[in-house]
This record gives C-alpha cells, sequence and structure tokens, in this order.
C-alpha cells in the first residue's frame, strides 16, 4: 500500500466518479529463479475527467501497468475495475467493446505504425470501430479531414502517403487523429512526447488536452519526466519498482514530496539556471 | 512490393542464380517441343550408348544417295579402327619374343608394323616363354590381318520372297560417302542413353522438371506448416506455444531424413507418386522454419504498431497477416528457396535408397542416380549416367542458394553496403 494517502487531494479533483480503478493489481513474468515482479500490488483509482500521470524511472513497472491497463497483456492478480463495473474482457467481443472506451498512444510513433499501410489505413479503422463501416466515402473523407484538421495536418496531403514519408510530430499529431475520430472515455498516452523534440512537444500537449476539453474524455500520462506531470496533470502516482511510492494532487506530491523516491525524481530534473552537481548525482547512483 | 523487385534485381549474385533457374526452366519446358515423346521410352536396346550422333544403318545402304570421295588415309584410318590395341599389343609380345629389338616396334604406326609382322612372322615358330594358346591367338590375328589391307566390298544380298534366291541388291566401296543429313533418320543422343536404353539427356530434362517440381511442393508445404506454426507460436505464446514448440523440437532431436525414410518405407512402393514423395519431404521439413519464423514473431508481437491494431480490433489472423507477416516477408521467401532446394537435394538422398518416387512412372533426379549406381555406370565408365546428373543437382542448388545470398544481401541490414 502506498503509505502516503492524502485524502485533500482526492476531494480535489474535478470528477468524482471513478472511471478506472484497481485493486492489487500485479504483473508477474517468469517463474522459478527467472521470476521477475513487474508490477507489485498497486491500488488506484483514476476519476473521469482527470488527468493522471504515472511517473517513474526506466523499469519501474509503467509501460507493463499500461498493457494491463489497455488489456493487451493479462493481469496476474488483483482485479481492474472500469466505469463501475469488474472489467470482463474474455472474449474478443468484449475486448472490442473495452478498446472503444479505452485507447492509447505509445511511446515512439516511428514504430506505431505499420510501415506497409497507407496511413489512410489507420484513420479509416477508427471509423469503421465507431461502426461507420458503412458510410459513404465522401463522408468518411469528411471525417478524417476533420480529424486532421483538429491536429493541424491537411488531410489532403497525407492521403496516399506511407508512414515513412511523415515526420514524428506529425505522426504523433496523426495518432491524436486517431484518438479525437475514435472518443475513448480514457486515454492512456505512453510517454506520447519522450521521442519528439522540444518545440513539437508543446503542441502536442496542448493538442491532448483540447482534445480532453472537446471530448471529455480523462488521460492518464505515463511519463519519467516529472516536471511534464507537474505541467499536465490533475493527480500524480509516483512508481518505483512496481509500486506506488506516493499519489496525490500534483501541487501535493511535487511541491510537498513525502516519499524520498520523488524528492530524488525532482532533484534530478535539470535546471538551466543552476549547474548540475555531477558527484552528488554519482554517489546517489553509487548508493543505490 | 515493386521496391522490393528492383532491389533485389539489384544483386548481382541474386540475378546470376535468377537467370540459371530461368534458363534451366526454360530448357525443361522447350527441349520436348523439339524432342516429343515420353522421356521414359526405352529406345536403345542394350545398356549405357555412348553419347552421339546415331545414324541409321539401313537408311545409310538403302536409301541415302552414295557419294565417291577420294580422301587420303581413309583406308588407314579404317583399319587403324580394325585392328584393336589389344591386337597390336599380342602382335608386339611376339616379335618381341621372337628376338625383335623392342624400339624397333611401334604399335602406333600401323603400316609399319604390318611390314614388319609380315617379314618376321611365322606360324610354325616357338619362341620362349609364350603359351600354345597365346601362339594359337596370335595365328588368329595374324588370318584376319590378311584382308585388312586390300578390302573387299561390302555386299548386301536380300531374298526374293518367292524364290528365295540371294540377290545382290548393293555394293558398298571404301570410297563411296553418304550425306548423313540425307539419311531419313537420325538421332542425336547428347548424353547417350542409359541403363534401360532411354534418351538420356532428355530424361535428364523431364527429371529436372519433376525434381524441381517436387522441391517447389515440397518447399511450399514445409514453408506453409513452418510459417502458420510459427507465427501462432510465437504470436499467441502461452500453451499454443509450449505444445507447438514440443513438437518443433521432437522432430529437432530425431533427425528428419531418418523419419523421412521411415515414413516413405511405410508409404509403400506402389503408394509413391512424386507428389507423395513431395508432401512427405515437406511434412518432416518444416521445423527450422517454424523456430525461426516464431523468433521473429516474438521480436514482433510487443511492437507499437501491432499494439495499435489489437486495439483497432483487428482480428488474430488479420493482424498475423497484415501487421506481422509483410515484416518477415521477405525472411520467409528467403526460406522458401533453401527448402525447395534442401526438398530437391532430399528427393535425391531418398531416390537413392530406392526409397523415392516410384521407379517406372516418373524420372527424377535421384532415381536417374539410382538406376546408374545399381548398374554399375561408375564403373562402366558410363559417365553420362550419373555426372550430368550431379551436374545439374549442383546447379540448381547452386543457384537457388545464389539467389538466397543475394536477397540477404539486400534484406539483412547487417549485410548491406
Amino acid at each position: 500500500m502506498p503509505d502516503a494517502t492524502r485524502d485533500g487531494a482526492r476531494d480535489g479533483t474535478r470528477g468524482s466518479e471513478l472511471c478506472l480503478s484497481g485493486k492489487g493489481v500485479t504483473k508477474v513474468f517468469g517463474i522459478g529463479a527467472r521470476r521477475t515482479v513487474a508490477v507489485d500490488h498497486v491500488d488506484f483509482d483514476f476519476r473521469k475527467g482527470e488527468v493522471i500521470s504515472i511517473v517513474g524511472e526506466s523499469g519501474s513497472g509503467k509501460t507493463t501497468l499500461v498493457k494491463m491497463l489497455l488489456g493487451l497483456t493479462s493481469v496476474t492478480e488483483g482485479d481492474v475495475f472500469f466505469m463501475g463495473g469488474r472489467r470482463d474482457i474474455s472474449t474478443r467481443r468484449l475486448k472490442t467493446e473495452y478498446w472503444r472506451g479505452i485507447q492509447a498512444i505509445f511511446q515512439d510513433p516511428f514504430s506505431s505504425y505499420n510501415i506497409f499501410h497507407k496511413i489512410d489505413a489507420v484513420l479509416l479503422d477508427c471509423i469503421n470501430m465507431r461502426g461507420g463501416k458503412n458510410l459513404p466515402k465522401e463522408k468518411k473523407t469528411e471525417m478524417m479531414s476533420e480529424a486532421c484538421g483538429f491536429v493541424n495536418l491537411e488531410f489532403k496531403e497525407l492521403t496516399n502517403k506511407y508512414p515513412f514519408e511523415l515526420s514524428g510530430g506529425q505522426m504523433q499529431r496523426l495518432m491524436i487523429a486517431r484518438i479525437f475520430l475514435l472518443q475513448p472515455k480514457i486515454l492512456l498516452a505512453d510517454e506520447p512526447t519522450s521521442m519528439i523534440d522540444a518545440c513539437s512537444r508543446a503542441t502536442i500537449l496542448d493538442m491532448l488536452l483540447n482534445l480532453r476539453e472537446e471530448i471529455g474524455m480523462t488521460i492518464i500520462f505515463v511519463t519519467h519526466d516529472i516536471g511534464l506531470a507537474y505541467y499536465v496533470s490533475d493527480t500524480v502516482y509516483i512508481m518505483e519498482k512496481g509500486r506506488f511510492v506516493e499519489f496525490g494532487g500534483a501541487d501535493d506530491v511535487i511541491l510537498r514530496p513525502s516519499a524520498e523516491y520523488t524528492r530524488r525524481l525532482i532533484q534530478d530534473v535539470p535546471k538551466i539556471h543552476e549547474p548540475w552537481d555531477f558527484t552528488k548525482r554519482a554517489s546517489k547512483a553509487l548508493a543505490r | 512490393m515493386r521496391n522490393t523487385l528492383r532491389q533485389a534485381s539489384h544483386s548481382a549474385n541474386f540475378m546470376i542464380g535468377f537467370v540459371l533457374i530461368i534458363a534451366i526452366l526454360i530448357m525443361v519446358g522447350v527441349y520436348p517441343l523439339f524432342n516429343p515423346g515420353s522421356p521414359l521410352d526405352m529406345i536403345g536396346l542394350g545398356t549405357f550408348f555412348k553419347p552421339g550422333m546415331y545414324i541409321s544403318m539401313y537408311d545409310a545402304a538403302e536409301t541415302a544417295p552414295s557419294y565417291t570421295l577420294r580422301i587420303d588415309g581413309a583406308a588407314a584410318k579404317r583399319i587403324d579402327a580394325k585392328l584393336p590395341q589389344s591386337d597390336r599389343e599380342s602382335m608386339k609380345r611376339w616379335l618381341t619374343a621372337y628376338g625383335v629389338p623392342e624400339d624397333a616396334i611401334d604399335v602406333d604406326d600401323l603400316n609399319d608394323l604390318l611390314n614388319l609382322w609380315h617379314n618376321t612372322y611365322d606360324e610354325d615358330a616357338r619362341p620362349a616363354g609364350l603359351t600354345s594358346a597365346f601362339r594359337r591367338s596370335v595365328a588368329r590375328i595374324d588370318a584376319a590381318l590378311d584382308g585388312l589391307l586390300e578390302p573387299l566390298d561390302v555386299r548386301v544380298y536380300t531374298r526374293d520372297p518367292q524364290s528365295g534366291e540371294m540377290n545382290e541388291t548393293a555394293r558398298i566401296r571404301d570410297d563411296q560417302f553418304i550425306n548423313v543429313s540425307e539419311v531419313v533418320t537420325t538421332r542425336r543422343l547428347w548424353l547417350g542413353t542409359d541403363n534401360f536404353g532411354r534418351d538420356a539427356f532428355k530424361e535428364l530434362l523431364a527429371a529436372t522438371g519433376v525434381s524441381l517440381k517436387i522441391g517447389l511442393i515440397a518447399g511450399l508445404i514445409a514453408t506453409a506448416l513452418g510459417l502458420m506454426l510459427g507465427l501462432l507460436s510465437g504470436f499467441v505464446g502461452g500453451l499454443v506455444d509450449d505444445i507447438i514448440m514440443f513438437f518443433a523440437n521432437l522432430f529437432t532431436v530425431i533427425p528428419g531424413f531418418v523419419l523421412l525414410i521411415l515414413i516413405s518405407y511405410s508409404i509403400g512402393q506402389e503408394q509413391r507418386g512424386a507428389t507423395v514423395v513431395a508432401a512427405v519431404i515437406g511434412c518432416t521439413s518444416w521445423v527450422w522454419t517454424t523456430r525461426s519464423v516464431r523468433a521473429q514473431t516474438i521480436s514482433l508481437r510487443n511492437r507499437d504498431h501491432v499494439n495499435l491494431s489489437r486495439l483497432s480490433g483487428h482480428t488474430l489472423p488479420r493482424i498475423l497477416a497484415t501487421d506481422i507477416l509483410p515484416y518477415i516477408a521477405s525472411y520467409v521467401v528467403m526460406a522458401l528457396i533453401l527448402q525447395i532446394c534442401s526438398g530437391i537435394l532430399a528427393e535425391a538422398q531418398l531416390s537413392m535408397l530406392g526409397l523415392g518416387p516410384k521407379t517406372t512412372e516418373t524420372p527424377t533426379l535421384g532415381l536417374m542416380m539410382f538406376w546408374g549406381m545399381t548398374y554399375a555406370a561408375h564403373q562402366n565408365g558410363a559417365w553420362w549416367a550419373y555426372f550430368p546428373v550431379i551436374l545439374m543437382i549442383a546447379l540448381v542448388s547452386f543457384s537457388m542458394n545464389l539467389m538466397n545470398t543475394g536477397l540477404d544481401q539486400v534484406f539483412n541490414p547487417q549485410l548491406r553496403s
């Protein structure tokens, strides 16, 4: 159990209805000597309309947690609750239904696309998934143009192109256009900006937040960048070695951290106006 | 796809292999048009006729117009051909025993030898160290020599059906010639005949076609099986993976060839057509394709585009076909080429053991080797019955491996220059 429960932070959130929560969610890889606990009995309550950040260093189990939440990997132990009820994704139909409500943007836009398909296919899939399979072609094109317009892309310039003809920023924006078409209730964004240059980063974050306003979805950011988490989120979960060591309102956690790990994360954020103290970092690394 | 083909066509290795294979295929396809008839027709009554141009003696004597040509040395050549080397050696042995110095005898100069012989030979002489049997055989050679220098015309007689009398119908002088192109029936046997008297060249081409077909069927079956099992095992994982890999490991531990022998044997000679043998080869050689496709699939299944495809609600077959298969397609093509090649080799090995396709109905490269070996072609000096087959197998597998290497250079980023 996280040791720092802050009830005050929870009260301050916008929505009160739970949309995704978990009890003792655990993922174990391998057996015997190779047994690795990637996610270790984590509890969480994500509320509707919130922006939640899950922060942790590489290897802390963030991506595994995301995959479990998306239903791409099985949960070894524990329960996930979705929209008030226990999540049931035992059949393919239920899974597809679940994925209408929860979608994701991945870290690397360059590997998010099937390089053999034109990018139209990605957007058409979304329309099909929303039940628009039999719409006339003009209507589909109009929807795709609208989605591209939302992320400042010109559909006419993109149609019939292959993913490798786009820049990384364009690809990631197209991923947001995909979410725009799908209109899920929850969006899991797994480090959506870590492979993007700093200028595009702000644009993409703004687009995601705009999209949230537009269709009223919950965004779960997964990131190693605590600065970003502070900038965008209402609630922050700090993850270390498969456990949540601290969570609460963004201000509480970042400005008044109680866990040692959180303090270290905050210290490690590079600051422009201060020289880096490498000696301290090195000794800390040794101490770990 | 077009881009891939263009890339492949820039690889010299690939193109050489490709052109070789196409050339072989064209020969296999086109030659029967010029030389119709079953390749299994036993045209020669006898075994292992030498390669060469065969012209009808009857037609030459009966129907072809004759021309008189005066060619110097023609007679000498004929006598040369008539007196075998062994007889000359016997003559030399007699002469040396009789007392002629050895360096005065030249068995290669026929005139010299015959002059010496006529001047020296004495039937009643008993040179020391020669058995009477040998002396008698030399006497026979001497008797045969008489006709050699003054040739008699060859006379052709036919029997009158009514009276039964023999009438001379043709008389062939030693300076009469025929033009080969005017002989009605001739047959060029490029590689002579095999032990059954089949035209070996024609059989070789037909056998190459059948062997390629066997290789293709075996390769397609093995690749399809390996691909399907590998994709399933790698992508689904868990119990499915365990079961498939259990069988794959089983097949790896038992040598494939032993399995092949056992299955072929239990099928029985009657049931073993070319297709059945191909299917058997295909069904025993899927293991390595499975293993490597599985490995590649595992590395692909956690890619984001696959996750995204799953999130878009695509079905398992669709994800396998559109999100995994295109990424490993180049590898699968390369595996297919190698499987075809090893299928041809496996058929040859099986047939050499007599477990190949039913022997009487189809020619295959392996069966040609089998019969060549059974009839001791290699001991009889009938190189044409087995060496071209070896060469053809080598050529086919060489060109396929070359294609594979070329593709590897194109697709493998570690080898790309």
